[in-house]
């Protein structure tokens, strides 16, 4: 079985209307087109730090849109500005020049760490979300249980953080980061930490999660997933669309659309073959940066 | 190959993750507690009371200087049936945890502004540093002068040695909270007041209570000191007064009383009061020492 694959260079003006159909399982609805507005449109942002060392931008010229429901992943070598983009987005940080619009309000975030917080219990954490997006507080309590069984959760609201074990904190942290109800998931390297089993499992919820989303969801309001990660594996095994960036000045160096069906699995040879493909690609661009 | 997995092989694999890897939270049995935290504390007690015993046998040195244990028991005795020692001890402690009160009313928004405001910080932050290196006994001249020798003098030095430690405590609380949980509670929409109230405050608060702890560790003293050297039949008598009477009058098993109340109530209100709630917020952090 191959792979259809449709690679196509990079330009640096825009990735709308490149639209390689993706086929998400064959029952979930497909993406909106590019009529619909995009989850979030990164538009020739550009990124420097003030005292960064060589003068370089850490982005350059960054040009790129997610489609309503389209789960995309960002891959690049350290240094290539990734998590730097991720907090653009997130609001975290502003580009120096460029514009990033989410027109489906403040995105939701999660980290490589899962950033819980350590007085407060699981369900406590999904609750402090709700109560801050203004959930009232009588529904607080049944919408954090729900969210706490989507990830399969559903005995632990009364645990404490260091309670969990590495894989259940980033599943709270995911029912967290989806109680705030955004449209527009952005994902920090989160499985980094995990051990093969654990991510392994945690990307099939998180497929399932996803997909569920875009099945019971109208397009434009449906789950985006912008997946930051330096593992091309996991980067083809969950994406529709893998963006490989360049690293200093991150560019968007080139980009996948990944034809697999879902569910995938990391050990499918259709994944493994695109993988070789990617991790080609992304080789030649840290060979670059050893010639001078 | 199977490229698909059932749902249910993936929520037994799960489960068994997640039973596995959870880490098990247990208590301690009581027994335990009784052999590991009250044994040694008691067994140091009853050493030292057996060496002091040793030494007034050995007859090392005169009796008006190092008197018989059973000699400072006689003198609480006293004490209780004259009826007067709760109201020394009573006396000491309501200024004391007044001043405290006090202390934490004025404290905990300094510290917060000396925290959150850079001009503040760079204006008051090594004063407030100096401060808690000198000795609020120093103070106790000038608090006399300024305002005789009355309550006030004595809440006057209490706030200035317990102030700067409730602010300090704070602001290295909230210098030490994780970047990483401010940001995720920027993503929350967690800003302003409404981020210091759902995750500054709480994430600092560790810091805070050792704070707390230093501050009325410092009140105490400083009342102390305070009630030794300002000492008037006015105030009403309270352990240092009853300290310093006791001097006046020569009667060592008197002094060596007053000391032992001083140290047994500064303890007291810590076990009592701070040590379990430090305790519980470290505890539910799962910062607890095992």
């Amino acid at each position: 079985m191959a792979p259809t694959t449709t690679p196509t260079t990079a330009t640096t003006t825009t990735t709308t209307g490149r639209t390689g159909r993706t086929d998400r399982s064959g029952t979930a609805p497909a993406p909106a087109g590019a009529d619909a507005p995009p989850a979030v449109r990164i538009d020739r942002v550009h990124k420097h730090f003030a005292r960064s060392g060589d003068g370089r931008p850490v982005l350059e010229d960054i040009t790129l849109d997610v489609r309503p429901g389209e789960f995309v992943c960002l891959l690049g070598a350290s240094g290539c500005g990734k998590s730097t983009l991720l907090n653009l987005v997130a609001g975290l940080d502003r580009p120096t020049a460029g514009t990033i619009e989410v027109p489906g309000g403040r995105p939701a975030l999660m980290f490589q760490e899962h950033a819980l917080f350590p007085w407060l219990t699981a369900g406590r954490n999904v609750e402090l979300a709700l109560r801050l997006r203004g959930v009232p507080r009588a529904d607080r309590r049944a919408e954090a249980e729900r969210l706490l069984d989507l990830v399969r959760l559903g005995g632990a609201y009364r645990k404490r953080v260091h309670e969990l074990s590495g894989g259940m904190r980033q599943r709270v942290a995911l029912a967290r980061a989806l109680a705030q109800d955004s449209r527009l998931l952005l994902m920090d390297e989160p499985f980094a930490a995990l051990d093969a089993i654990t991510r392994d499992v945690l990307h099939h919820e998180l497929t399932r999660i996803w997909s569920e989303s875009a099945e019971s969801a109208e397009s434009e309001t449906a789950l985006s997933v912008l997946f930051v990660t330096h593992n091309v594996r996991e980067a083809v095994r969950l994406g529709q669309r893998v963006v490989l960036l360049s690293s200093r000045p991150g560019r968007v160096a080139r980009e996948w659309t990944v034809g697999i069906p879902q569910p995938r699995r990391i050990e499918d040879a259709a994944v493994a073959d695109l993988s070789v493909e990617i991790t080609e690609e992304l080789r030649g661009e840290i060979r670059r940066h050893g010639k001078h | 190959m199977a490229s698909t997995e059932t749902a249910s092989d993936l929520a037994g694999l799960e489960a068994g993750l997640d039973a596995l890897d959870a880490v098990p939270v247990e208590r301690t049995p009581l027994r335990q507690v009784l052999l590991h935290k009250v044994l040694p504390p008691v067994t140091a007690v009853v050493l030292v009371l057996a060496v002091w015993k040793l030494l007034v046998v050995a007859g090392v040195t005169a009796d008006y200087k190092l008197p018989d244990p059973s000699a400072v028991w006689h003198s609480l005795r006293e004490l209780w049936l004259q009826g007067t020692l709760f109201d020394i001890i009573w006396t000491s402690v309501s200024r004391g945890l007044l001043g405290f009160l006090a202390a934490l009313a004025l404290g905990t928004p300094l510290g917060l502004l000396v925290a959150r405001v850079p001009f503040v910080r760079a204006a008051l932050g090594p004063i407030l540093s100096g401060l808690q290196s000198l000795p609020s006994v120093a103070w106790v001249p000038a608090a006399v002068i300024w305002l005789g020798i009355t309550d006030a003098a004595m809440y006057a030095v209490i706030l200035l040695g317990a102030v700067p430690s409730i602010a300090n405590g704070l602001v290295s609380g909230i210098d030490q909270v994780p970047p990483l949980y401010l940001r995720a509670g920027r993503t929350l929409g967690a800003t302003g007041a409404r981020g210091a109230r759902h995750i500054l405050l709480p994430a600092a608060l560790p810091g805070y209570i050792a704070g707390l702890k230093q501050g009325w560790a410092f009140s105490w003293r400083s009342l102390m000191a305070a009630e030794l050297i300002a000492s008037s039949p006015d105030l009403g008598l309270g352990l240092g007064q009853y300290l310093e009477n006791a001097r006046t009058d020569s009667d060592m098993p008197a002094v060596l009383l007053g000391i032992l109340l001083i140290l047994f109530v500064g303890i007291a209100i810590d076990l009592a009061v701070f040590s379990p709630l430090e305790r519980r917020v470290l505890r539910t952090r799962g910062l607890a020492a095992k």
